[in-house]
């Protein structure tokens, strides 16, 4: 008895391959005259790929790019791309009407070949192993192999070499992570311009793009800015919620919180001066200023770091230490200090 | 060093003078409780009557069209419209210029519309709005003029292309708000949205951004204006969006027709 549920015919219902529908003869099998304007059609498109080269070249000298006129560099393309589309499209598209118009049109299969040799094949397959290996020596003469499988073993560690120099050579990684240029006392300055910036002049609502005072002067400039810029917003003092240990972290309602985003790292300074709310361009983050830019919405993970702050004797806007916690995206070691 | 001359424009400690620091905390003190303190005591004393009649007639206007929600001598109402005491005549002539205000219906965010003021009456309701507090005033034509557009360039691609694209083609904010579009915005809107940050924008004040680098700002928005990208179709500049949902349609488009085609039956 069968136990399963599946459907067992006998063998008279078994279903047949039915094989290739009838051929159907083509226009151009039956008319030679057809045949003959399906030549003349695919004699053509291969013309026409022709005169793509050519017209290629030819716009390639006859629109120039012009170092002072980004439009001549359209005007190049345009021509150029349309000249080599029509000369490759050509030889397509003639070839595949060529197959199917006029070249032997019954349908045929192909069987599947077996995988696995037969039994001679494997026999000789395994021969040929062990007469190079007689040959070589491979496994007689260890001294030769063993070096061998040291050198290759070895070539490899250039490569991983150069690739781990990319990274801070004389500093720990891990650090370089952890620190920014932000100092006590450092200035915060305009970003681009680097002009100090004042107390007083960030008024309720203002938002400012924020650099370290001398980030220019710096021969990494650019990875110093990666990491300390800071985006600057004066709220309503009773508007933020202060947590305990960060009282004085913000100036009479001025704060400062990291720009890098702790998803992915992306410049986080869409600011809604009245909801008070920071977006990320990249992955839709939303960080509340008014409660320590903390997430309220989006796949990042932990608020935004905030920027001790305070002033100087002649009252421009400075760094009170260092960021409290690495800035940006999370990285292995970025829990064990 | 010392014998160096200075190349750029930036303060740096030690090279300013102590008189520097002197002037420069005079021009804070006039920029702000002194003009208040001018703008108040000398207002209804040296306005020509021309003035006080446009401040008087721009009364009547705001009493006829606004103080239904911003209260009668522009203090707001809680929960509806915020005081516009202070906010000065360029917010008034920003919103009010632009059709913003009065706003249609509330929503996320009061859409540019057709304006329905005249010239004249925007020019009251702002004279009006200025005489309850000193604000941000109109800028002067000339004050738009000649900005540097690579400078421009600069700064709108520090201070704004986060929110407007990097093109001015404008971009989604939260929770249906959004950064409008500054294609054709007038010069003279730029500014004072800059100066008054309108809605959820921040406010870029003088000591920010210059005047003169907003007019570079106004320079580079006027320069993409007039200069429409040298790419070609540009699809609206709106990045990977636009592209990416061309390319989904266009390209795979093409491929499934050339598909069918390799595999149809010849007649
Ligand atoms: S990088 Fe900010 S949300 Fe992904």
């Amino acid at each position: 008895m069968p136990v399963g549920t599946a459907v067992v015919l006998p063998d008279s219902e078994q279903i047949q391959n039915p094989g290739f529908p009838p051929y159907r003869p083509r226009v151009s099998d039956l008319d030679p005259k057809k045949a003959r304007s399906n030549e003349r059609r695919i004699a053509l498109l291969f013309a026409a790929s022709m005169v793509g080269s050519v017209f290629a070249i030819v716009a390639y000298i006859v629109f120039p790019i012009n170092a002072n006129d980004p439009g001549s560099i359209r005007l190049n393309n345009l021509f150029l791309g349309l000249g080599i589309a029509l000369s490759l499209l050509g030889i397509g598209i003639a070839a595949v009407h060529w197959s199917k118009a006029l070249m032997e049109g019954h349908d045929l299969s192909e069987e599947r070949h077996m995988t696995r040799g037969s039994e001679a094949t494997r026999a000789s397959a395994a021969e040929v192993f062990h007469l190079g290996n007689k040959e070589s020596g491979f496994t007689r003469r260890k001294l030769v192999r063993n070096t061998l499988i040291a050198s290759l073993a070895l070539w490899p560690l250039p490569g991983i070499i150069i690739f781990r120099d990319l990274g801070p050579a004389d500093q720990d990684a891990n650090d370089v992570l952890r620190h920014t240029m932000w100092k006590a006392g450092t200035r915060l300055t305009k970003d681009p311009n680097g002009v100090p910036i004042k107390a007083s002049d960030v008024t309720l609502g203002s938002v400012f793009h924020v650099i370290p005072e001398g980030l220019d002067d710096r021969e990494d400039a650019l990875e110093q800015k990666a990491k300390a810029a800071v985006l600057l917003m004066r709220l309503k003092p009773e508007d933020l919620h202060v947590s305990k240990g960060r009282e004085n972290w913000n100036y009479h309602g001025i704060v400062a919180y990291s720009k890098i985003c702790t998803h992915v790292g992306c410049p986080v300074a869409l600011y809604e001066q009245q909801t008070h709310h920071l977006l990320c361009p990249c992955h839709q983050s939303q960080f509340d200023i008014t409660h320590e830019a903390e997430v309220i919405f989006g796949p990042a993970k932990r608020p935004l770091p905030q920027l001790p702050i305070t002033v100087d004797s002649e009252g421009y806007l400075v760094a009170r230490s260092d960021f409290h916690e690495p800035v940006g995206p999370s990285f292995w070691e970025r829990d064990h200090t | 060093m010392a014998t160096s001359v200075p190349t750029s424009s930036r303060r740096k400690t030690g090279r300013r003078s102590p008189l520097a620091s002197v002037a420069l905390l005079l021009i804070g003190l006039l920029a702000t409780g002194g003009a208040y303190a001018a703008f108040t005591t000398s207002a209804s004393a040296s306005t020509p009557a021309s003035e006080q009649a446009q401040v008087s007639e721009g009364k009547k206007l705001f009493e006829a069209n606004c103080a239904t929600c911003h209260g009668l001598g522009a203090v707001g109402t809680a929960g509806v419209a915020p005081s516009l005491v202070g906010v000065g005549p360029a917010a008034v002539d920003f919103q009010v210029g632009t059709g913003r205000m009065p706003m249609a219906a509330s929503g996320p965010q009061a859409e540019q519309k057709p304006t329905q003021f005249t010239n004249t009456q925007i020019a009251a309701l702002a004279a009006y709005v200025g005489s309850l507090a000193p604000g941000p005033a109109i800028p002067s034509a000339d004050s738009l003029k000649g900005g540097n557009v690579s400078t421009g360039a600069e700064l709108f691609r520090v201070n704004c292309a986060m929110c407007h694209n990097v093109a001015g083609a404008g971009g989604a904010l939260t929770e249906g708000k959004y950064a409008p579009p500054l294609t054709g915005v007038t010069a003279k809107h730029v500014y004072e949205a800059m100066v008054t940050g309108p809605q959820n924008m921040p406010v870029f004040n003088n000591l920010n951004i210059t005047p003169k680098d907003k007019a570079a700002i106004v320079a580079y928005l006027q320069y993409l204006d007039s200069h429409p990208s040298p790419g070609g179709l540009d699809l609206g500049n709106l990045g990977p969006v636009s592209e990416g949902l061309f390319v989904w349609i266009f390209a795979l488009g093409a491929i499934v027709v050339v598909t069918i085609w390799l595999t149809a039956k010849p007649n």
